[in-house]
């Protein structure tokens, strides 16, 4: 879907970005993670052209992305930015409706998708006629989700989205995101300088510094086959967590006893989940957790010691 | 108190006719010159918030502009664009431009940054994020500069009926002249009203929304259009000849109300400040004015004096006036300042001031060329018999005659002289005199009779007319009240005089005030 091919940015003598290429798949969730100044943002500026690169070509949709004007290519390109960006003399509704309104949709049309979309983002009708200031910082954020995907754009680019909110309105979000069933069909490029954010939320991860990708892949590939020290170090600080994280339920089904006696009430953890989901499940009285394999509709009883367990033996296999 | 209010309300309503159109004249001049400035102001505060490396120099330029003092820009002016609404309207423009550039300088670049990447990653033109994303948000800062720029021009405005501008300050800067408060608040009270109406409407318009102001801003170009036709309209009509006259001639009954009662003048007339009066009417925008008949600038002009035939302005002679005790203690003196009685006629003290003010001579060199010219002056005896203590005026006619009388009294007496000159005021002068301080001083029949005497009413008709009457009765007068002599007169009278320039004058066979009248009503 995005193709970006020997990409550099020149700030005077600084390389903001120095020639990197990478490719996101359709529907894939890539995530540029590094810190400030790696060239993360400067990087995901020039998809929709807000930053014009100094060399290298972009290819979205196949198309390059210089060859139409760059009001018609952001017209296509959802964007969410840290500080959600809304214009603050524009009604909730009004801040949604501007690429429709650009786009020239017609009345009815507009008004069909703000429902439906306030709907998936548990937002009330009552703050369609409310300014941006009058809302919580969740609210907004959610929002400035809205405006982006407002028009299905293909395309959805996110700067430090949830950057600007609490611990717990952001994890309550980024759950919220992960269900989002409009975000499974895009293709998602976010930046983060959030490790856990980074792999909680992407597919593919991209970890970058002085404007170069230093290794792409899978959060278990970055984690269980870092290709140098500085991956390594990078994740070391919260390595267990993003491990237990970065691993599905169904990494490890295999070493997971099977049940002999099932209770018969309960919602089962589905296996598309990773073991940090099923430890959450676990506290306080819960001693069990009921699994169910995506596969093979298998269903499992396991405690913690046991997915502890399954955790380590599938490590030992990767390193081994 | 009760009176005065009851007065003041009095005269708005006698003045009524006047005080609306001045105060129309003062809304168009305002808003006229406001329009103006928006429309240059504020694409050139986009265009500094876009291209900001120039925006120190734009800044710069119009801080400059708005240091200029008022009225030396609107004096700047009139070589440009000559006097009335025009050049008045330029100068406000340039009062309004700076608020107006700073504001929407100040508030486009302080849009929030985020909102702007915001505006242009979804796809939004560069036109559409300056009118749906930095003006909107801009706006509340623009109308503050506005809101600024049109309280100054509010205030400003008044100073442009001294180029014949018209507005409030008619009344305000003629009550001054008059000394009449009445006049002064009937012009001050309504600007101030005027400015603070403007303000509030602006900070209603500045809390409604945008969406809603869309709307207003049609309407707006609408009513200062409708408001320039109106205020254009009648300064384009007008009779033949226009006068310009200042403001406290239009308001004295020897001055404009004495040409409509006595003469029967009827012309059009517009209220100009006396300094740039004679200029004006040199330069063709005015054809008649109200001068002094001894002003320099008659001459460097070339106006002529029309003949007052009915005699409505007093003659205002001069004479030195010397406390009755100082011509008894000092001998001689009287002889000494009489002999310059009758030597100066109107034409030659015209001659001098002209060379004081325009040639920029000093009162001395003008003082000593005039005497030895006439064979009167003798070199300083550098008596020892006393000090005589000479008085004089703040303006040059009375530098250039305390230089003759000193010269007079060195050379044909042996007193010596110390000089007091440039006190501020006839009064100033005059109890100088009495108080002991200085023993003379050239003073004016008129200025004796209408400003420290202040006869009745029926006296002065009896005596106005007739210049011997005048000076009799002050002599008479100042000797009883004061113990104060007049002494002989020099010979020139420097009264108020209508003036026209020579040449038209000459082409129109206009000799005389009676003359003009006839002109007038012919065509």
């Amino acid at each position: 879907m995005i193709r970006v091919q020997n990409l550099s940015k020149q700030y005077g003598q600084v390389m903001a970005v120095d020639n990197i290429s990478f490719e996101v798949a359709e529907g894939d969730n890539l995530i540029l993670l590094g810190t400030s100044g790696c060239g993360k943002t400067t990087t995901l500026k020039m998809l929709n052209r807000l930053i014009e690169p100094t060399a290298g070509k972009i290819w979205i949709g196949g198309e390059d992305i210089t060859a139409q004007k760059p009001e018609l290519l952001r017209r296509n390109i959802g964007y969410v930015l840290q500080n959600n960006g809304l214009f603050p003399h524009y009604t909730v509704a009004e801040n949604i409706t501007i690429v429709p309104g650009l786009l020239k949709w017609d009345k009815e049309k507009t008004r069909n998708r703000i429902h439906e979309l306030l709907q998936k983002l548990h937002l009330s009708t009552d703050l369609l006629t409310k300014y941006p200031s009058q809302l919580s910082g969740g609210q907004q954020q959610r929002v400035g989700l809205a405006r982006a995907l407002m028009t299905n754009a293909p395309v959805l680019l996110m700067d430090e989205p949830f950057g600007a909110l609490d611990n717990i309105t952001r994890t309550k979000i980024q759950e919220e995101f992960k269900e989002l069933d409009e975000l499974q069909r895009k293709t998602i490029v976010m930046v983060t300088h959030d490790v856990h954010e980074a792999f909680e939320l992407g597919n593919r991860i991209a970890i970058m510094d002085k404007g170069q990708i230093v290794q792409m892949g899978t959060p278990a590939q970055l984690l269980f086959k870092p290709e140098n020290d500085f991956v390594r170090n990078f994740l070391k600080a919260q390595r267990l967590q993003l491990e237990l994280k970065a691993i599905t339920l169904h990494d490890v089904w295999y070493s997971l006893p099977s049940a002999h006696d099932l209770p018969d009430s309960g919602l089962p953890l589905n296996t598309n989940e990773s073991i940090w989901q099923a430890i959450q499940k676990l506290k306080g009285d819960v001693k069990q957790i009921m699994l169910k394999s995506a596969q093979t509709n298998e269903v499992k009883l396991v405690t913690f010691e046991q997915l502890m367990a399954a955790y380590n033996h599938y490590q030992n296999t990767l390193t081994a | 108190m009760n009176q005065q209010q009851q007065s003041l309300w009095q005269f708005v309503q006698q003045q009524s006719d006047k005080l609306l159109s001045q105060t129309l004249e003062h809304i168009g001049l305002t808003l006229v010159s406001l329009l103006i400035a928006i429309i240059v102001g504020l694409p050139l505060g986009i265009f500094i918030a876009r291209k900001k490396q120039l925006s120190g120099t734009v800044l710069g330029i119009a801080g400059v502009l708005q240091t200029i003092p008022s009225i030396a820009l609107l004096g700047f002016m009139i070589p440009l664009l000559g006097i009335g609404a025009t050049p008045a309207i330029v100068a406000l423009f340039l009062y309004a431009l700076l608020p107006i550039i700073r504001n929407t300088y100040t508030g486009i670049t302080g849009v929030e940054p985020s909102v702007k990447e915001a505006a242009l990653a979804m796809g939004m033109s560069a036109r559409q994020i300056l009118f749906k994303v930095e003006l909107p948000l801009a706006m509340p800062v623009i109308l503050a500069g506005i809101r600024t720029a049109t309280v100054i021009n509010v205030g400003v405005a008044t100073l442009a009926s001294y180029i014949a501008a018209g507005g409030l300050g008619e009344f305000i800067f003629g009550g001054i002249s008059l000394n009449n408060s009445n006049m002064i608040l009937a012009g001050a009270i309504p600007a101030a009203l005027l400015a603070i109406l403007f303000d509030v409407l602006l900070s209603v318009v500045q809390r409604v929304s945008f969406k809603k102001l869309k709307y207003a801003l049609f309407a707006l170009p609408v009513i200062i259009v409708a408001f320039a036709v109106y205020y254009l309209v009648p300064s384009a009509s007008g009779g033949k000849l226009t006068a310009g006259f200042t403001p406290e001639f239009m308001g004295r009954q020897d001055g404009n109300l004495g040409l409509q009662q006595k003469y029967g003048l009827k012309i059009h007339t517009t209220v100009i400040n006396d300094a740039v009066m004679y200029k004006a009417a040199f330069e063709k925008q005015i054809d008649v004015i109200s001068g002094y008949s001894t002003d320099g600038r008659l001459k460097a002009f070339n106006l002529t004096v029309l003949d007052d035939d009915k005699k409505i302005f007093p003659p205002y002679y001069a004479a030195p006036i010397v406390r009755a005790d100082a011509l008894q203690k000092y001998p001689g003196l009287e002889d000494a300042l009489n002999l310059l009685a009758g030597h100066i006629n109107d034409s030659v003290m015209t001659e001098l001031n002209y060379r004081t003010d325009q040639l920029h001579q000093t009162p001395e060199r003008v003082a000593k060329d005039f005497l030895v010219a006439n064979n009167m002056f003798k070199p300083s005896r550098k008596g020892k018999a006393g000090v005589i203590r000479i008085g004089s005026k703040v303006f040059g006619e009375q530098y250039i005659l305390a230089e003759m009388y000193r010269m007079l009294i060195e050379g044909n007496t042996n007193y010596t002289t110390s000089a007091k000159t440039g006190l501020g005021g006839t009064k100033i002068c005059f109890d100088a005199l009495t108080n002991n301080q200085i023993d003379f001083y050239p003073e004016y029949t008129g200025t004796g009779l209408l400003v420290l005497l202040q006869p009745p009413a029926v006296k002065l008709q009896q005596i106005t007319s007739n210049k011997e009457k005048t000076y009799n009765y002050v002599q008479q007068e100042f000797n009883k009240k004061y113990s104060v002599k007049w002494l002989k007169p020099i010979g020139f009278n420097n009264a108020y005089a209508l003036m026209m320039r020579r040449q038209q004058a000459d082409e129109l066979g206009i000799k005389t005030i009676s003359d003009l009248k006839h002109f007038l009503d012919r065509n």
